[in-house]
């Protein structure tokens, strides 16, 4: 299912959740629409799946104008960030609800919903109640049920979101998997960038109201449209008037064209990399460079060392920033 | 040494005014055995005033309940026109002196009323019949429902409702399938206090009754009949007969009051 | 919605326009009996709930805080009054403390008997009101006064007090406006006397005296007294509730 959101915008009250944002969506792909809170990334997915209805703009589903067609006649699987389980009914009777609906026959209905159980591995759960499982079991759970219908689109709405981190991590893989096999095109919203990265095929981000930038995951990383998309996702810091990320910064013990002089504050060992923390001689925020254990061993430095710092591939500031963020915090404290 | 103190004063103050009274009642009822007992409660105007009692509580409740149950439904889920209106009409019944409430419907429904004039017109009886009683048992009953549905239905959410829409459930088939069974116990809840609100009511239903005794009573009414008139035996049994109602509604309130209402909410 | 407006709306516009009818207010306002009488029902709807307010808190403390065997059942019975008719309420007192009394205490056809009939349909309010918010208060706040070495009295007046003090006041106002209207419990105790009248058993005199304009003007009275009522609780809580 191909989708095409044309000029969308959307306002609740005087707060516009979304401005003219238009996003086209190939099908058969994973896509994440990532973003900051209150970004405006629910209100898109919702308006897809017409849970909303936009104030200005058209919503396509393969070509066809949906804007004013109920949610329910969509076709759409839909699954909520809290599971929103139908707690007076069985596992087996969540999962089978939407083929009672569509009042298909008793046989195929217990063969689609076996099916469905085995596929999200809650085969001996058919009986239980939703407050007897997990979350991640609830979640598997909504997954089933929005996949018993056979939607020619899923949406996820930050599915993980109230789930411990490591359950996050194995349902993020769980999901790429499940994409892999069964195909339907996915749209899921979240804010952590790191799933986005992750699992997406296409990530297309989404901060106040407006689209930053869509493409393939490297493509944002490597190539930022703007300040804020870099800072969003991964880690930046300032050298000179560009932001650069840490790893890309070379360090050396003599001067070059085009180097920027500073001392070093700090030297912090993480293991696997260590972490510098430089202040610029002409002045300014303090740098961060990530360096690997044998590019630190080369270089042999102590607390109060000058070095020259060069970006390996660093970025021209903007004409457009859109988000003065602190920068100099690497990206792992920004999915919170 | 303070706590027995408290304890015990407060259980000697229960006593006085709940429990004595109450035993009192039910040891003199017997105090003859229990064939008198039984004689006036089968007496044919105890018979009829116990079924005039079932018949205003079968037309009162179900009304109460369907509306009820709808009122808080458009209160919580749609955004009503004057919702500071609506929730002062749903609670007044409790501001109002039944007496009060047995005087507006007697106003509304008399020869002059205006809705009376036109049941007039029509030579359909209704001020002092079973009709009216009805209604102002109606009025008087009203509240329970909706106000046991609604912060249930607040505190459920649409998200479910949301889930059975994406899946093809139309609005009908989602408050049935979905909503509806999520709310049960407080619909069971409010209904058990809509009935008990319903079978007792006196101020009201004495006002829009013509008092005849056989014809227009109630039970409740039929207790202060029988007492006016120096039967104290049908004036207890009947009483007592109230009571028991209302222990066995009091254990349905208690045991739904705390365990099966905690379920409406995962 | 329609349902709403038909069933309670009419019947209130009804009665409003009914007392609006010759000069009922006036006359009501200023008839002396009629006067008293409201007096009277204020007063004693005034002492039931200050008492309401001592029995009420100390009955939720017992429930919340003690235990004993037969607890659950005594927590159960709290409800009573709001299942029991109004009138068999009137009955069961009339037994114990009327002409047939077995203890020797006599009250019926008094202001007292009248008194205990309000104090029986009102128990449950501030109790109700007050046992959830002592559930859920914390005990560091006790025990850290406990070390500071306040007594239990002191730690009840300053710190415990003021945290039930919206629910008990919710309470009391709730028992307050349920007392000023009752009608069904003091009939048969009350006895109809003109000195142990209350409010609702004028207005029903009224009526059945050919005069509904007059019982109309004093219902509303009553009405319009109870809704005020309820303004100024909202207006306390709001006030208290701002001070966190």
């Amino acid at each position: 299912m191909s989708i095409n959101v044309k000029d969308v915008s959307k306002s609740f009250g005087d707060f516009h959740a979304l401005r003219d944002v238009t996003v086209d969506i190939d099908p058969g792909q994973l896509t994440a629409v990532l973003g900051p809170s209150g970004g405006g990334k629910s209100t898109l997915l919702r308006i897809i799946a017409g849970l909303e209805t936009a104030d200005e703009g058209t919503v396509f589903i393969d070509d066809a104008d949906v804007t004013k067609v109920a949610a329910r006649d969509r076709g759409i699987g839909f699954v909520f960030q809290h599971y929103a389980a139908f707690t007076h009914m069985t596992v087996w009777n969540n999962v089978a609800f939407g083929l009672k609906i569509a009042k298909v026959d008793k046989k195929r209905t217990r063969e689609r919903v076996s099916e469905l159980l085995n596929l999200v591995h809650l085969d001996g759960l058919a009986d239980r109640y939703p407050s007897e499982l997990s979350g991640g079991q609830r979640q598997r759970m909504a997954l089933a049920r929005a996949l018993a219908v056979e939607p020619s689109l899923l949406l996820l709405d930050e599915p993980f979101g109230a789930l411990d981190v490591k359950v996050r991590q194995e349902l993020r893989e769980w999901l790429r998997r499940l994409h892999d096999e069964v195909h339907t095109t996915t749209i899921f919203v979240t804010h952590d960038q790191s799933e986005a990265m992750e699992i997406a095929d296409q990530i297309i981000v989404i901060n106040n109201g407006i689209v930053e930038q869509a493409g393939a995951p490297n493509e944002l990383y490597d190539h930022p449209a703007n300040d804020f998309v870099m800072g969003f996702l991964g880690p930046v810091t300032t050298l000179g008037s560009a932001l650069v990320r840490p790893h890309d910064i070379l360090v050396s013990c003599a001067p070059g064209s085009g180097a920027y002089q500073a001392t070093i504050e700090r030297i912090v060992s993480l293991g696997f990399e260590t972490r510098l923390v430089a202040a610029p001689t002409s002045g300014g925020p303090p740098v961060t460079v990530q360096l690997t254990r044998r590019e630190i061993g080369d270089l042999d430095l102590e607390i109060g060392d000058t070095v020259y710092l060069t970006a390996h591939s660093g970025r021209k500031p903007s004409a457009r920033q859109s988000n003065p963020i602190d920068v100099s915090r690497p990206a792992t404290a920004q999915t919170g | 040494m303070g706590k027995y103190l408290l304890r015990y004063g407060v259980l000697t103050y229960l006593a006085l005014l709940l429990v004595v009274p109450i035993g009192l009642v039910a040891y003199r009822t017997f105090e003859n055995g229990i064939g008198p007992v039984w004689d006036a409660l089968t007496s044919p105007q105890a018979i009829s005033a116990i079924k005039l009692s079932l018949l205003i509580t079968a037309i009162a409740v179900p009304v109460n309940v369907v509306f009820g149950v709808a009122t808080a439904w458009f209160l919580s889920r749609r955004k009503m026109p004057v919702p500071w209106l609506v929730n002062a009409m749903i609670n007044l019944p409790f501001a109002m002196s039944p007496v009060v409430i047995g005087l507006a419907v007697y106003q509304l429904y008399s020869r002059d009323g205006w809705i009376g004039q036109h049941l007039f017109a029509e030579n359909i009886p209704f001020l002092f019949t079973w009709r009216a009683m009805a209604v102002a048992t109606m009025f008087v009953s009203l509240p329970f429902v909706v106000r046991e549905v609604l912060p249930v239905l607040d505190e459920l959410g649409t998200e479910q409702e949301q889930a059975a829409e994406m899946l093809g459930a139309s609005a009908l088939q989602s408050f049935f399938r979905v909503t509806l069974p999520a709310i049960r116990w407080a619909v069971i809840y409010g209904t058990i206090l809509t009935v008990a609100r319903a079978l007792g009511e006196y101020g009201a239903v004495n006002l829009v009754s013509s008092n005849v005794v056989g014809q227009t009573l109630t039970l409740p009414l039929y207790v202060q009949n029988r007492v006016s008139n120096f039967d104290p035996t049908a004036a207890y049994s009947a009483g007592l007969l109230l009571a028991v109602i209302s222990l066995l509604i009091l254990s349905g309130m208690t045991m739904l009051g705390r365990s099966g209402r905690k379920e409406d909410t995962v | 919605m329609l349902y709403l407006s038909l069933l309670v709306g009419l019947p209130v516009a009804a009665l409003i326009s009914l007392s609006l009818h010759s000069n009922a207010w006036s006359t009501v306002l200023h008839d002396q009996h009629t006067r008293a009488v409201i007096g009277f029902t204020l007063f004693v709807a005034a002492c039931v709930a200050v008492i309401d307010l001592v029995t009420g808190v100390a009955l939720a403390w017992v429930l919340v805080r003690d235990d004993f065997r037969g607890r659950r059942l005594v927590n159960a019975l709290i409800d009573l009054p709001f299942a029991l008719p109004t009138i068999v309420a009137s009955l069961v007192l009339l037994a114990l403390y009327g002409p047939d009394t077995p203890i020797g205490v006599h009250a019926a056809g008094t202001r007292f008997g009248v008194l205990l009939a309000l104090l029986f349909v009102s128990l449950p309010f501030v109790t109700r009101a007050v046992q959830p918010v002592l559930l859920s208060l914390e005990s560091d706040v006790e025990d850290a006064a406990a070390c500071l070495g306040a007594k239990p009295w002191t730690i009840f007046r300053q710190i415990i007090f003021p945290a039930i003090r919206p629910a008990a006041v919710t309470g009391m106002a709730l028992a307050f406006a349920r007392v000023l209207g009752e009608y069904g419990s003091v009939v048969l105790i009350g006895g109809n006397l003109p000195h142990t009248e209350i409010a609702s058993q004028v207005i029903a005199n009224d009526v059945e005296n050919g005069a509904p304009q007059a019982a109309a003007a004093t219902g509303l009275t009553l009405i319009i007294l109870a809704l005020l009522v309820f303004l100024a609780l909202g207006v306390v809580t709001r006030r208290w509730s701002r001070h966190g």
